[in-house]
């Protein structure tokens, strides 16, 4: 498989799971969760400083369907992610020295 | 509810002075990684370490079911040492968990050196001890490098969520004991771990199927006498 069809197919994969999948994933709460409501630490927790940001637990606010609200923010998540990511990696890699 | 992932620790938890020593071993331990992983990025493998970072941020929106009423994610530490290395596998869960906090507020933004230590660190190199390990004992075959990123990913879960039974211990805000902490959250992990071991033996065996030279776990060996010939 070439590099380039590689990347596309990852990345397609991603916006999938993340975009479409993500509405079905479990909402029970997570091991850490989970743990802190058992053993009751769970009540220390403070609202997050930046709880009211518009993908805020992953759905876009505004957005009232569900699916879509979760879908549109893992969309945005991977276009980010893979913005941010790729951008980050290309700058900080070994350069060779313009000889390819 | 603004906390909903594993080891996305809340604001709260562990208190100020603990968070900010944590925030800057996190820093150190970022610092160290950006020099670490200029060897193994190069512009072949610099847009594959963006990807994973994607492909990660992507699954960890999949929660699943691991027992009544507990869910957990992939943390993508081992799949991810073992795909691009554990330099750049540490700069890749780390700028994840950045966005997550920052567009998602998934995690406290004072808990996120926390975080970063516990996943980005721990589970990393952790996860990348265990695979060097376990792929030194197994036969030179693909399915061996498959076997033991599973191993290390099985192990990487419980591995972080020892990190934060530490930070319990150091700073908790709550008095629990930090035994009955322990258990819980190793047991609870130690279920996750065998779902992140799942999903990444196949996630690993899927890339070296297509691109097993893109492996950085996979190419170490074949890649060191290059360099000798060269």
């Amino acid at each position: 498989m070439k590099q380039k069809t590689f990347l596309i197919s990852g990345f397609i994969a991603s916006l999938f799971l993340a975009g479409v999948v993500s509405f079905y994933a479990s909402s029970h709460p997570d091991g850490l969760e989970k743990v802190a409501e058992d053993i009751g630490f769970i009540e220390t927790a403070k609202e997050n400083t930046n709880s009211d940001v518009i993908l805020s637990d992953y759905g876009f606010k505004g957005i009232d369907n569900p699916r879509l609200s979760t879908g549109a923010a893992g969309v945005i998540g991977v276009i980010v992610t893979g913005a941010i990511s790729t951008g980050f990696f290309l700058l900080i890699r070994r350069k060779s020295g313009g000889n390819k | 509810m603004a906390y909903s992932l594993p080891m996305h620790i809340p604001d709260g938890f562990i208190d100020l002075p603990t968070s900010a020593a944590f925030a800057a071993i996190a820093a150190a331990g970022v610092a160290v990684s950006i020099r670490g992983s200029k060897s193994a990025l190069d512009e072949k493998t610099a847009p594959l370490a963006g990807l994973t970072a994607t492909f990660i941020f992507a699954v960890q929106m999949l929660n699943f079911p691991v027992a009544a009423g507990t869910s957990g994610h992939l943390l993508g530490a081992a799949l991810a040492a073992v795909l691009i290395g554990p330099y750049a596998a540490t700069l890749a869960i780390t700028i994840v968990l950045i966005l997550q906090a920052l567009l998602f507020a998934d995690g406290g933004l004072s808990a996120l050196g926390l975080s970063i230590f516990n996943m980005s660190l721990l589970a990393v190199w952790f996860g990348y001890g265990v695979f060097l390990l376990v792929k030194k004992i197994m036969p030179k075959k693909k399915i061996s490098i498959s076997i033991a990123a599973a191993m290390a990913a099985l192990l990487s879960v419980p591995a972080a969520a020892a990190g934060f039974v530490l930070q319990y211990a150091i700073g908790a805000n709550a008095t629990f004991s930090v035994s009955a902490v322990f258990t819980a959250m190793i047991g609870t992990h130690f279920l996750i771990g065998i779902g992140e071991a799942l999903i990444t033996f196949f996630a690993v065996g899927a890339v070296l199927a297509s691109r097993s030279d893109l492996v950085y776990g996979y190419k170490n060996e074949t890649s060191k006498l290059e360099i000798r010939s060269n």
